[in-house]
């Protein structure tokens, strides 16, 4: 699909595998995730450090700004981690998001003094940028001068040179010099971090800080990272343990999953995100571009509220694709019903090498599975589609509805592609 | 790049559909065929396609290098390679000196691939290369070339979307699924496309929407552009740097989709891989404003879209005939001189399905079906017969007698198939089989040496014993009668005789046939006929017993004609086309299969007769 979020302990346990199996490099660091399945009274029987050493807990669910959100606890002993578990087990509000924290991270407290930058992301089109700085922390942002940025053009390498130089870029502002022999390891750590970042398919690395521990070892801190999930193919191996979790607040649903399953068995493309389940408008859209701009229509009708599902089917999925596609949306559409009843949208362009009739024909058979609920929900169809053998396709839909006695509004590829979502929010009223 | 009615692409992976579509839109805009070779990995020769109504064959390659090698002149490389694999074919195309033009259709390439495809061509400045895609469904150049085949949709669409005369429209899209809409809006709204290109949705794609918009700005051809983005990226604020930089004056209608993206709690990630905004500024509300910021034409919504193309062109065309007096873009719809497509054959399979033709079948079957979601036994889905335990006897009575028969029936065919299996390896088909396995031929066909033995002389008698024990029981014929009459013909009655069994001596399978059918049949006339056949043959000879063949042929008699599931003509028919020597041929093909395996088994070298085995019975002049 694209870029996703991984969770810190993943982002460093890819670098520890990474490490020690490629580089002999120094990179000391221990961690725990602690998941609503862990057992946290027997969990310093594995981890006998857990009561030997000093330990710092924070929520890994993918957010950032974590220490200022004071959702760090550092410095405690084990005792103190559980406590601080149990007291932020709840729900929280950050930003428009409200979820539950139930995923935390537990490390050895590192006692240092300075706190490094750097950053690595994929965000240009031509390369990579580069971004170091001699002051991290939690107020980088607001000291984005002390930031060094340095472009690496597709294909170049990363030289010690050219790293010295980038070193030197923003010293002059640097809270604190820093000696030769740790300058060293830090152009040592930035090249190890490029070449991995570059191997294992990251698109953004951040640490925030990075800092040497007691034994001037590099010890990582703070990671936000994020991979290119096309490239799972490339790790069958280094990726084997990497989820990909939802983003904080953002409900993942069995139905989700399931549609996430069928997209990666399947050769042609199925998405499906909820948006809001109690929404009366839900969603059939095919095209990855068609589906965004049936959805801003809705919006720009002020009916954004109502939106149950985003979610689009392209590539020619098969019949029974298409079948078991449409019966995830229907079930969960005629959960509950609504006094008022329901909108269903079944639309898209006019493909290009989809066979419309193929689709629909897997798309009807899940609205005959369901039609007493549709019925029983008072839900309205309305339909327009245009590509291969529309014209069948179109035809059975309507003769399905007349059936089934549901009302349905058909529209062919003569008529706008978005005219429906205007009738179908008259219906709504 | 241009694209030009001369353009000729190689593609990579044989995709039929994509090159049909091509070769057709070759053959209504009245241009030669632009798809002239196919590296194929694994597959060499020729793939044949339709020009027109004629075939012409397509020359398939093992490597790109062997293609590029023998078709100098192609300069576009349509890559069907998967997701997996396009990196390394793109890069190779992309060293070739003769492609100009790389077409990736696959979804999925990791990033880090595509950025270094996009470095690589851009390695020579004096002579960049033009990646379109990745997820690309490619485009189309009005008249002259369709690109990778997809974009525009079927003959039907390209026909409606005029996309087969050249207009003065550029149009660039990231989604390639809205293409064909936008193709249509324009044709209603102006005179047509001049040439229009899907990027695909990939956050960083081998060419942008500013690089085509470069492009159609270069072009004296085009009069107006029009671009629909997305949100996610910032590559519309490079069209902003270039518009205000001067680079793009030809007026650009353009609008964002994903505005409804900042009204959800989290970011969504939508259908294309680069359909996301991380930041405000990547957002498609921010983008629309900073455009109309700008001085682009951007609707107020998508609904808008078509009346602002109609607005700005007529803006257009109207101020052309104003400063000049005439038309310069060619622009005005009633003066456009238009072009005639040339009409494309219906596909044979279309026809039929849109109901316009029809064709006499050549074949006709009854008993079974591989139409549909499970092969069908006469109707029965055979997991049904699994589930409900059906024997062999069942099968056979569903695709031989074509129903479903009752149990003393199969059974009785079963009990035939078991006593058949075998008679050692002397009887003459077990030989030959024999015979034929040890020539070192395979099993098929050492087991067609044993089964085309089967006839007259040799497992024949079956057939040949319920013809004539049900002809002369039908006719009434007395048994004493019938003897007499067969010895008058010098026949030997069919199921009669055995070499070694006699009546003191009697055959166990015989007794085991007979008890069977005397417990199970509804009546035995037919066995009952033939025992009395048998008593007066006895008195001639001891051996003149009822045979296994006579006995399994009364007995078949028996159990069809007493089952009531069978009419008169019905098992007149059964009996004259041969269904007991087919259930000999069946229960036979087991024996010679064993005796074969058996020898590959022993791994037994040629047969050779010996010659003093052999009378040589020759003349006399021949001896020396």
């Amino acid at each position: 699909m694209a870029h996703r979020k991984i969770r810190e302990y993943d982002a460093k346990q890819l670098i520890q595998n990474y490490i020690s199996q490629n580089h002999n490099f120094p990179l000391s660091g221990k961690g725990i995730l602690v998941t609503p399945q862990t057992n946290l009274p027997s969990l310093p029987q594995q981890h006998p450090w857990l009561l030997t050493t000093p330990l710092v807990i924070k929520p890994d669910q993918l957010f950032g700004k974590r220490g200022k959100l004071g959702l760090i606890g550092t410095n405690l002993n084990y005792q103190q981690v559980q406590e601080f578990i149990s007291n932020h087990n709840t729900e929280i509000t950050i930003g428009n998001a409200t979820g539950k924290l139930t995923h935390f991270l537990i490390e050895p407290y590192i006692k240092h003094k300075t706190e490094y930058y750097l950053a690595i992301s994929s965000n240009s089109r031509d390369g990579n940028n580069l971004y170091f700085s001699y002051n991290g922390g939690i107020d980088i942002e607001e000291n984005w001068t002390s930031v060094a940025t340095l472009f690496l053009a597709t294909g170049t390498p990363l030289e010690t040179e050219k790293v010295k130089e980038f070193l030197q870029m923003r010293e002059n502002v640097a809270q604190k010099i820093i000696t030769e022999k740790e300058k060293t390891k830090i152009i040592t750590f930035i090249q190890t971090m490029y070449t991995l970042f570059l191997e294992l398919d990251f698109t953004y690395l951040e640490f925030n800080p990075f800092t040497f521990n007691e034994q001037e070892e590099i010890i990582i801190l703070d990671t936000v990272a994020q991979v290119d999930d096309c490239a799972s193919f490339k790790h069958p191996l280094e990726w084997k343990n990497l989820t990909f979790p939802k983003a904080f607040g953002q409900t993942s649903f069995p139905e989700e999953q399931y549609i996430e399953h069928l997209n990666k068995e399947s050769g042609a493309s199925l998405k499906l995100t909820l948006l809001n389940p109690r929404g009366r408008i839900w969603n059939i859209l095919s095209g990855g571009g068609a589906s965004i701009i049936y959805l801003d229509t809705i919006a720009d009708l002020g009916k954004q509220q109502e939106i149950a599902n985003y979610g689009e089917y392209s590539g020619n999925p098969t019949t029974e694709e298409s079948y078991q596609y449409a019966k995830t949306i229907l079930d969960l559409m005629t959960r509950t019903p609504h006094p008022q009843g329901k909108i269903l949208i079944i639309g898209g362009a006019i493909a290009n090498f989809t066979d419309v009739e193929k689709t629909f024909r897997g798309i009807i058979n899940a609205l005959r599975e369901y039609q007493e609920k549709l019925r029983l929900g008072k839900i309205s169809i309305f339909v327009r589609r245009g590509g291969p053998n529309y014209e069948r396709a179109l035809q059975l839909i309507e003769q399905a509805g007349k059936e089934m006695n549901i009302p349905m509004i058909i529209k062919s590829p003569d008529s706008p592609m978005i005219e429906i979502v205007g009738k179908a929010m008259e219906r709504l009223q | 790049m241009n694209f030009t009615r001369n353009t000729t692409a190689i593609f990579y992976n044989l995709k039929a559909l994509p090159i049909q579509q091509m070769l057709d839109f070759d053959y209504m805009c009245n241009r030669t065929p632009s798809v002239v070779a196919i590296i194929h990995p694994g597959r060499s020769g020729f793939h044949k396609a339709f020009f027109g109504q004629q075939e012409i064959c397509i020359p398939l390659y093992q490597s790109l290098t062997d293609a590029t090698h023998n078709h100098p002149k192609a300069e576009v490389l349509i890559n069907f390679a998967s997701y997996r694999s396009a990196f390394s074919s793109s890069k190779q195309a992309l060293a070739s000196p003769s492609l100009k033009t790389i077409v990736i259709v696959a979804e999925g390439i990791p990033e880090q691939q595509t950025k270094q495809l996009i470095a690589l061509a851009k390695q020579d400045p004096q002579h960049p290369k033009l990646l379109i895609g990745p997820s690309t469904v490619g485009g189309i150049a009005a008249g002259s070339f369709r690109i990778a085949g997809y974009a525009g949709g079927k003959i039907e669409n390209v026909l409606r979307a005029k996309l087969y005369q050249p207009g003065s429209i550029g149009l660039v899209s990231k989604s390639g699924g809205m293409m064909n809409e936008l193709f249509n809006m324009i044709s209603r709204t102006t005179d047509g496309i001049k040439e229009g290109i899907a990027i695909g949705g990939d956050l960083y794609p081998g060419s942008t929407l500013l690089d085509h918009l470069l492009r159609f700005q270069a072009d004296p051809d085009i009069s107006m552009l029009v671009t629909l983005g997305e949100l996610g990226g910032t590559q519309e604020y490079d069209i902003i740097d270039a518009k205000n930089a001067g680079k793009i004056t030809k007026p650009l209608v353009m609008w964002v989709p994903g505005t409804c993206a900042s009204l959800f709690p989290w970011e969504i990630q939508f259908g294309h891989a680069g359909a996301k905004a991380g930041k405000t500024q990547e957002s498609a509300k921010a983008k629309n404003q900073a455009l109309r910021d700008a001085g682009i034409i951007v609707p107020e919504n998508f609904q808008k879209l078509e009346n602002i193309l109609q607005q700005t062109f007529k803006k257009i065309v109207d101020t052309e005939k104003k400063d000049t007096g005439k038309n310069m873009h060619n622009t005005d719809i009633s003066k456009k001189t238009t072009a005639t497509p040339k009409p494309v054959p219906l596909d044979y399979i279309d026809a039929l399905n849109a109901g316009i033709i029809r064709k006499p079948t050549n074949f006709t079957t009854t008993i079974s079906s591989d139409i549909g979601e499970e092969p069908t036994y006469n109707q029965f889905p055979i997991s049904q017969l699994i589930e409900q335990n059906s024997s062999i006897g069942d099968i056979i009575a569903l695709l031989w007698f074509k129903k479903p028969l009752s149990t003393p029936i199969t059974k009785f065919i079963e009990l035939a198939i078991i006593i058949c299996a075998d008679h050692g390896p002397a009887v003459s088909g077990a030989h030959n089989a024999i015979v034929t396995a040890r020539a070192g031929k395979d099993i098929i066909s050492s087991l067609c040496a044993g089964l085309l033995t089967i006839g007259p002389r040799f497992g024949g008698a079956i057939d040949d014993a319920a013809r004539y024990f049900k002809q002369a029981k039908d006719t009434n014929t007395p048994a004493e009668q019938f003897v007499e009459q067969m010895k008058q013909q010098n026949i030997l009655i069919p199921g009669i005789g055995h070499r070694i069994k006699s009546k003191r001596n009697p055959d166990k399978r015989v007794e085991l046939l007979k008890q069977y059918a005397k417990i199970h049949f509804a009546s035995t006339h037919y066995l009952n006929y033939a025992l009395n056949v048998e008593k007066i043959t006895l008195e001639k000879a001891e051996n003149l017993i009822l045979n296994v063949d006579g006995c399994i042929a009364v007995c078949f008699l028996d159990a069809i004609t007493s089952s009531n599931q069978f009419t008169p003509e019905e098992i007149s028919q059964i009996i004259s086309i041969g269904y007991l020597n087919a259930l000999f041929a069946l229960s036979r093909s087991i024996g010679f299969i064993g005796h074969i395996l058996d020898q590959k088994r022993l791994n037994a070298e040629l047969y050779r007769h010996p010659t003093d085995d052999i009378l040589y019975l020759l003349d006399e002049k021949e001896k020396k």
